[in-house]
């Protein structure tokens, strides 16, 4: 299991080739990636993530040791960055990996949802017109309740 | 205690961090009295439905008792990912 809570850019394939070239028992690996989207309007110029340094890597090996306690899965891999991110720019990303794809796939989807709204982060969209917070979404918070 | 300020939280009070003495029994107290200090305090307190907090670095409640907690931190609801 790695966690990583970093303001540098991450090498997506790097990580994930290192990533699967673990066990050979786990015949599967899942990874999703999170990028800054840009605004409908196309003006978003910087994104500002903050975080809450020792509360963020605390809440983020909670959630990956949740996730490797309830599913089979051989290793965890998250890495989320913080600071100014342009758009179309990596935020973060996780990775399974499992036995078994069912596992692997759960298993990311559960990270990501806690990952939303249990990880102590805060987006800030800037425009040429301003600088506003993201408000956290009701369907984050009821995304938690499948689980 | 230290307290800490995250997002528009700390935009709001104008500051990141500070040490706060109190004997406050519990974080609802807490805020009640950081909110009777200054406008700005009471300004980022007015909604604690729009916030959360964390006690020693895990999400708690503002209900719960400040006994033994070195830091509290208040921030609104996260998005990560």
């Amino acid at each position: 299991m790695r966690i990583a809570v970093q303001e540098a850019p991450f090498d997506l394939g790097a990580e994930a080739n290192a990533f699967a070239a673990g066990d050979n028992a786990n015949g599967a690996i899942v990874t999703f990636t999170g990028v800054v989207r840009d605004l409908a309007s196309g003006d978003l110029d910087v994104m500002e993530i903050e975080h809450y340094p020792g509360m963020t890597e605390r809440a983020l090996t909670k959630i990956a040791e949740d996730a490797m306690a309830r599913w089979s899965l051989g290793d965890v891999l998250i890495i989320h960055r913080h600071g100014r991110l342009a758009p179309g720019d990596r935020i973060m990303m996780v990775a399974t990996a499992s036995p078994h794809r069912k596992d692997a796939f759960e298993a990311a989807e559960f990270l990501m949802d806690y990952l939303k709204s249990r990880a102590p982060f805060w987006k800030k969209e800037i425009t040429r017109a301003g600088a506003e917070w993201v408000a956290a979404k009701d369907e984050d918070e009821d995304a938690l309740n499948r689980w | 205690m230290d307290v800490l300020y995250f997002a528009w939280v700390r935009e709001r009070i104008g500051l990141p961090k500070e040490r706060v003495e109190t004997q406050a029994a519990t974080v609802g107290d807490l805020v009640a009295e950081l909110s009777a200090r200054e406008d700005r305090y009471a300004a980022a307190f007015a909604d604690l439905s729009a916030l959360r907090v964390a006690l020693d670095q895990e999400l708690s409640d503002f209900d719960a008792p400040l006994a033994g907690v070195r830091e509290v931190a208040f921030f609104p609801p996260m998005t990560g990912g």
